[in-house]
């Protein structure tokens, strides 16, 4: 078993236990797992750049944010979070199930894969790649990134008297 | 042109957010203005009669790469007209300044995201485009708040963030099969497709359908029409999950269906399912909005099977009918929400005889539900011949008269609708009630005349609309 599997098996618990448990806390803390283990893949397949994000953005920024959104919650009774965590259970229990099985089967399939190569133009860079030849996508990026203030200013705000 | 419907309303979105709160009044107005301008600037565009060669400098120093065609000037004007029917009922329905300048700034953020939509001349860009339309619309469901309204918001984030995981799966198998994601790239790719390049279809295809509401993947379009404001249910009903999902399909269609393989068939079955199963889903709805949100997905299906049909009329049948349907849904909405606001209720089993104290709600949404059910003379009747046409021609008659019959059950369920709410003897309780305004009653109008006019003129319109493809 390479270290790469061992990684893989980690990044695909990591997922599972995010989906799986009933504590945000512990999901906020798996799902930055995986993201972790996600950037190391990124980084031995060579997409540095890709694999710095990842860890930064992904794994580091998103985790505190929803760390200090879970902090603005309150805290549910024990009695409520054990059927939580029942109820959870019942839920999802096949995932795991589910993912075996899938990657079980997928080791069967050997479509012949013809992989042809983007050639990113310029100099190859990823950064050359963004601000020269994908400003339409940053545009729409930053489009996104404006609804997502919006979203903020519409659901987080207290509706006060003028009304939004 | 096509630089200029990105950025002039992206400036005023900016523009509008960083002057005074004192000023923030006049957005509805300005972007009013905005939105007619586009219309406009669609509806002349096939005529080539406005040079934009002067914004060739300006195209250049930004980059982007952008193609206006007809069908991409059928999508601007579709969400023009679209766009000003949800700001005339949001002026009458948003009471307080602040939510209609939240309106109004969301609207121009879906706006920019759809004329982004309608030119891109490549696939990432198209998802990028389409997250912007769907962001925008995750937030304008819930713009009142309310349980409900975010339950509808949940579900449409929910199966949109699926379709997402699709779409971006599909886009690393295009790039990896491909050697890139412009529409040429995955094109060639589809002329000698391999199982990796199917694969890629495939996944994009489904994202697609999600964003679309095809069935299976419906459930969440009832509750978000049903629980969104007024106004938003105008606008999402009208253009935004048309676009976001049906029109990418409308522009893949020929690539995909020129491909070897059951693209075809697997577009015909999907779509004939939709349109079957939305159509039984609106029979046994007392919710009006409700009818309306599951006859939208029966409509949606129609436009999808039509894709499957001759060639050579198979897209200009889905855009037409993805026009017309667009024309009356945004404006039975209006009717739906000019009713709710006199009768503060939207259960039609409590209606009756309103067309007597609403006779032009009542008037206009009659020929809005002709039109959609596809009788003539009006607009829906045509683009509903050319999807039987376009099937009959293409070999496939079975479901060319699965479309037929799904007609009828259409033409059942609104005029269900029509007795339910409008015919017989106005009710005691609603004996007092008055016309709605002219928030509602304008964008209702001017709709249902554009219905009617281009049922009209449609065969002095065919055929320059066979000429010029769609």
């Amino acid at each position: 078993m390479t270290i790469m599997t061992i990684i893989l098996v980690l990044m695909v618990m990591a997922a599972l236990w995010a989906s799986m448990t009933s504590i945000l806390l512990r999901a906020t803390i798996a799902l930055a797992l995986a993201s972790a283990t996600l950037a190391v893949v990124m980084y031995s397949l060579g997409a540095t750049l890709a694999a710095v994000l990842e860890l930064s953005v992904c794994a580091g920024l998103i985790s505190v944010v929803f760390v200090s959104v879970i902090s603005l919650t309150q805290r549910t009774p024990f009695k409520d979070m054990l059927k939580q965590r029942r109820d959870r259970l019942a839920r999802y229990w096949p995932l795991p199930l589910v993912l075996v099985a899938g990657g079980v089967a997928l080791s069967f399939v050997h479509a012949p894969v013809r992989i042809v190569l983007p050639l990113p133009g310029g100099d190859g860079d990823v950064r050359t790649v963004m601000w020269t030849l994908r400003q339409l996508d940053l545009f729409g990026q930053i489009l996104v990134l404006l609804a997502g203030v919006f979203g903020v200013l519409v659901l987080f705000r207290k509706e006060g008297k003028d009304g939004a | 042109m096509s630089v200029l419907l990105l950025l002039a309303p992206f400036a005023l979105l900016i523009v509008l957010n960083v002057l005074p709160r004192s000023t923030q009044g006049a957005a509805w107005a300005v972007c009013l203005v905005l939105f007619v301008l586009q219309t406009a600037a669609a509806a002349l565009f096939p005529f080539a009669v406005l040079d934009w060669t002067f914004l060739a400098p300006i195209n250049e120093a930004v980059g982007f790469t952008l193609a206006v065609d007809n069908l991409g000037a059928l999508l601007l004007g579709t969400a023009g007209l679209a766009g000003i029917a949800a700001l005339l009922v949001g002026r009458a329905t948003f009471e307080q300044p602040r939510a209609r300048f939240l309106f109004s700034c969301l609207l121009l953020v879906s706006l920019i995201g759809m004329n982004g939509i309608a030119m891109v001349r490549d696939l990432f860009s198209l998802y990028v485009f389409i997250e912007a339309t769907s962001v925008a619309a995750f937030i304008l469901v819930p713009l009142r708040k309310g349980k409900d309204a975010f339950e509808g918001a949940w579900k449409y984030l929910i199966l949109s963030a699926v379709a997402s995981v699709l779409m971006l799966a599909s886009l690393g198998f295009f790039l990896l099969s491909a050697g890139g994601v412009s529409f040429d790239a995955a094109a060639a790719a589809l002329a000698a497709p391999t199982p990796f390049v199917w694969a890629a279809a495939a996944l994009f295809v489904s994202g697609l359908f999600v964003k679309g509401a095809m069935v299976p993947f419906h459930g969440w379009l009832a509750d978000a029409y049903t629980s969104a404001p007024p106004a938003v249910s105008v606008f999402l009903a009208g253009i935004v999950t048309k676009a976001s999902g049906i029109f990418a399909l409308i522009r893949l269609a020929p690539a995909l269906i020129g491909a070897a393989g059951p693209a075809r068939e697997i577009i015909l079955i999907a779509g004939a399912v939709t349109a079957v199963g939305g159509a039984f889903l609106s029979l046994g709805q007392a919710d009006m909005k409700r009818m309306l949100a599951w006859s939208s997905v029966s409509q949606m299906g129609y436009i999808v099977m039509a894709l499957g049909g001759d060639p050579s009329l198979a897209v200009l049948a889905a855009g037409l009918h993805f026009f017309n349907h667009a024309l009356s849904k945004a404006q039975l909405f209006a009717n739906a929400a000019a009713i709710e606001n006199r009768l503060g209720t939207r259960d039609m089993d409590r209606m009756g005889g309103i067309a007597a104290r609403m006779p032009l709600t009542g008037g206009t949404s009659a020929v809005a539900s002709l039109s959609i059910a596809g009788l003539p003379p009006l607009a829906g009747f045509w683009s509903k011949l050319l999807i039987v046409l376009a099937l009959w021609r293409g070999g496939e008659q079975v479901f060319a008269i699965i479309a037929i019959l799904t007609s009828l059950v259409t033409l059942a369920y609104f005029l269900s609708l029509q007795r339910r709410v409008f015919f017989g003897t106005v009710l005691p309780e609603w004996s007092a009630v008055q016309e709605a305004g002219p928030g509602f009653v304008v964008p209702a109008l001017v709709l249902a005349a554009l219905t009617v006019i281009i049922g009209i003129g449609f065969p002095f319109l065919l055929p320059f609309l066979l000429g010029g493809g769609a």
